[in-house]
Order: structure tokens, then sequence, then C-alpha cells
């Protein structure tokens, strides 16, 4: 149970990604969303979408503009969650 | 490392594309006939992906409003109005779609791209919610960057999705604009225009619906599905295109709220481009006109749309959930989509070859846009090439006993 908010939220991105893209994926903090994983804006954006419901929470696209990584994607949903 | 390095994945990808053939987004027609038919490297093909619902692109009286506008005001108006002033094509485009919608107000833009961006960009602002549909087109994505304003999206054509979205900014400050489109550009299906309105009224927020594809092929009167629905008074905003039905180019947004004109000195993407050329004008004037009187373009487009989308259907072929001019035909994967385009092509058939993630759900598409200027015998020659290029590529089984539809 040593593990941070920071890391259950990458883990469930994570998820997330693999059943929106229909593949197993090796996702950690690092992985670069559009690099790594070849996910396009489309894909990230339906990808956001069941974050939304997942978390049951707004994920404003405005603030994806700056989101490189899984772990700054997880970062943003926990600061937006405890924003709340 | 130059500049354009980081666009190798694209080029590859654009590479590949043009193995298979004729260059998709490249396409370089000789001559264009008629509103149906274009001359393409010496061969003829009819057109069934221009977008030119009520055919009046070669409509004689819209030729001539035009060739009279460019010998009397020039060929252009070399400026914007806030910096050149208005043309009276301008204010009488103005007037007469306020009038064909039965608005106070109207605003025209230089393109159908540019209203979005220009409407969406100046109602909503840092602090507001945009709530776009998913499949929203790309212009309409675009101008909900450009505003500042939080953007969320909901699922594509599900009014019960856009309550549970907004329900979740129950608590944030800001106003909301829901944007729809009346029909969808790809699948061409249609938005549930009552129940989003349901929505909109419990939620409080505002309704814009870009009519692009609809406008002059919905609705009675060619108003599009605000019209056809019965549910105009609940559409805060209107925006629209002079490029598909009007046959020329340009865009507007037509509406009731007060204080519409302050738009005209806060949008940006309508102050700092040049407004439309009077010739161009004066043909959409004139296009309006017959999209509103003209009462047998839209059951002979209807009608047209009937024959396409049944006949693909019972070819075997995937089509979109609901009957439109936009007959789009979904394709298993991207070499088969690009094999069967340029089969098209060969048999004589131009339309639309349309790639994730332009695409709802990564599936490629060949979009038709059908016209009420095609002929029965152009719609029967475009089925013929599908179940002969369908037959070749082993799409469709080998010549068996044609299914009825």
């Amino acid at each position: 149970m040593g593990e941070t908010v920071a890391h259950l939220t990458v883990r469930e991105v994570g998820r997330v990604a693999e059943s929106v893209l229909g593949r197993p994926l090796n996702v950690t903090s690092n992985t670069d969303i559009a690099r790594d994983l070849a996910i396009d804006s489309l894909t990230l954006m339906n990808i956001v979408m069941e974050l939304e419901d997942k978390f049951d929470m707004s994920i404003p696209l405005d603030r994806m503009a700056v989101i490189r990584t899984v772990g700054e994607l997880g970062e943003l949903i926990d600061e937006l969650r405890t924003k709340d | 490392m130059g500049l354009l390095q980081k666009y190798e994945a694209p080029s590859e990808a654009y590479t590949d594309i043009r193995r298979f053939g004729a260059d998709p987004f490249n396409m370089r027609f000789d001559t264009v006939i008629s509103p149906t038919e274009a001359e393409l490297n010496g061969g003829r093909v009819i057109l069934i992906g221009t977008n030119n619902y009520l055919g009046l692109t070669f409509d004689p009286e819209c030729v001539e409003a035009s060739v009279e506008a460019v010998r009397n005001f020039g060929t252009g108006t070399t400026g914007s109005r806030i910096a050149n002033g208005s043309f009276g094509a301008h204010l009488a485009m103005e007037a007469g779609l306020a009038q064909f919608y039965g608005r106070r107000h109207a605003m025209v833009f230089t393109t159908g791209y540019q209203a979005n961006l220009g409407v969406l960009s100046a109602l909503a602002g840092r602090g507001d919610h945009l709530i776009l549909d998913a499949d929203s087109h790309a212009s309409i994505y675009d101008g909900a960057r450009l505003s500042h304003a939080e953007v969320t999206r909901f699922r594509h054509n599900d009014p019960e999705d856009l309550y549970k979205r907004l329900r979740r900014l129950e608590d944030s400050p800001g106003d909301r604009l829901i944007v729809i489109e009346g029909i969808y550009s790809m699948m061409g299906d249609v938005a549930p225009l009552k129940e989003i309105v349901d929505v909109k009224r419990q939620t409080g927020a505002y309704l814009l619906v870009d009519e692009a594809h609809s406008m002059g092929v919905l609705g009675e009167r060619g108003r599009g599905l605000a019209e056809a629905a019965g549910m105009e008074a609940d559409v805060d905003f209107i925006v629209g295109t002079f490029s598909k039905s009007l046959g020329a180019i340009g865009g507007f947004c037509v509406s009731d709220v007060d204080d519409f004109d302050i738009l005209r000195v806060v949008s940006r993407p309508y102050m700092f481009t040049a407004s439309l050329p009077p010739a161009v004008v004066a043909s959409t004037l004139k296009a309006l006109e017959r999209a509103e009187s003209d009462r047998s373009l839209r059951p002979r487009l209807q009608a047209n749309s009937q024959r396409l989308y049944d006949g693909l259907n019972a070819l075997g072929f995937t089509t979109g959930p609901q009957l439109s001019p936009i007959v789009a035909v979904v394709m298993p994967d991207m070499p088969t989509a690009l094999s069967m385009w340029n089969q098209l092509l060969k048999g004589g058939v131009y339309l639309n070859l349309a790639l994730p993630p332009a695409t709802p759900n990564n599936r490629p598409l060949l979009r038709s846009s059908v016209s009420a200027a095609h002929t029965t015998e152009q719609i029967d020659q475009v089925l013929a090439a599908f179940e002969w290029a369908g037959r070749e590529l082993g799409l469709l089984p080998a010549q068996t006993q044609r299914a009825s539809a």
C-alpha cells in the first residue's frame, strides 16, 4: 500500500488507454503519449473522455495542450480532483 | 534538423497512400463540365463527393448575378469590413440571411471555417464552457481552442452523455455553450435535436447548431435541422456555409440575441480577414433565393440520396446509420479503402477518401455527397462502379444473386 495517489492514477490511465486502444501497453509516468504510444489527437481525446467517466470528473481539453507524458496526465487528474 | 522534420510520420503515411495510385489529396481536374461531371486525365468522371447538394454551381441566374457584380464592383474588396467598409452586396446578403431564417441578426464571414472560428472564439471566453459533440468538424475544435474557454466533449449524438457532462460542471462558474451539427459531415447522421434541446433547457446552456451540411437540405424551406425538427426557437445561434448548398464560398451566423453586432468588433477572424468579393456574394444571394423558392430541389435530392443509399446497402456495403445526402461506405482497413477509391476513379467516379483521425471510430470511409443535379442514370452508374470495384477487390462475393432491397 506504499503507492502514492499519482502512481495509482498513472496505472488507471494505462488501463483506460489499453481499453480504448484495444492492445496491451507498458505504461510508466515517463511514457510519452504521442511518441511512445503512437496515439493521435483523436484517440487521446477519446481516452480523456473515458477517464472523465472513470473518475466522474471533467478534464477540460484546453488543459491537455501542455500534457506530454502519462505522468503529467495523472498529475492533472489528481489536481483537478482535489480542487473539487 | 529542419523545421519540417516533425512531420516525418505523416510524410511517410502520405507516401504510402500515393503508392496505391492517384493522390486523393491533390486531385487535378482538367475542366469541370457541370455540377456533376468533370474531366480528369482526359476522361470523364461523375462528381459525387463535392457537397454540391442543390447543384447550383452552374445555375445561369447565379452565374449572371456574379458576372454583373464583378463588372460593377471589381474582383475583390482588398480588405476587411472594419477597415475597407462594407459593399451593398454584403449588407444585402446579411439582410437576406436574416429574412431566410426569420432572425434579427446575421453576420457574414469569408469562409465557413472562419465562421466557426469567429463565432465560437467570440461567444465563449476564459472561464466559460464549450460543450462539443465528439464528432465535431475541425473548425469547431479550432474555434474552441481560439476561445480560451474550457472545452468538454460529449459522446456523439448522445443527449444523456451531454447531460452527464454538464452536470459535472454544475458548480463551475461561467456560461455554457453546447455545439452540435445538423448533419455530420463524415457519416451523414443527424443530431437528435429535440433531446438535446431538453438538456439545454434543463441546464440553462446556450445552443449553437452548425447547419453547414443541412442548410438547403433539411426542412420545408431548407433552413436545416432546426426547422425540420421544429426547434428553431430553442437554437440560439445557427452557423452555416455558402460553399455547399449555395455553391460558392463564405460562412455566416444568424441569431436573435441582443447586442449580436458587438461580434463585428471583437471577433478576430471576422475583423482581420478580407471580406468576400461582391461577385461571390451576388451568386450566393441568388442561390439562397433558389434554395428557398425552388421546391423541386429537395425532393430530387432526397430521391437521389435514397437511390444511392438503398443501392449500396443492397449490394452489401456498410453505410452510415441514417439516410442523408452524405452517403458514407465504411471500409475495413486502409489498404482496402485506398484500392477501392482508386478503382472507383478508374470506373469514372470521384468521391472523397476520408481517413482517420478525421473519421469517427478510426474507420476509413468512401464518402459521397449526392446532388439534386445528379440524374438517375448517374446514380446507377455510381452503383455499377461500386459493384464492379467491390467484386474486383473481393469486397463483394464474385457474381452471385443480387440481394433485393
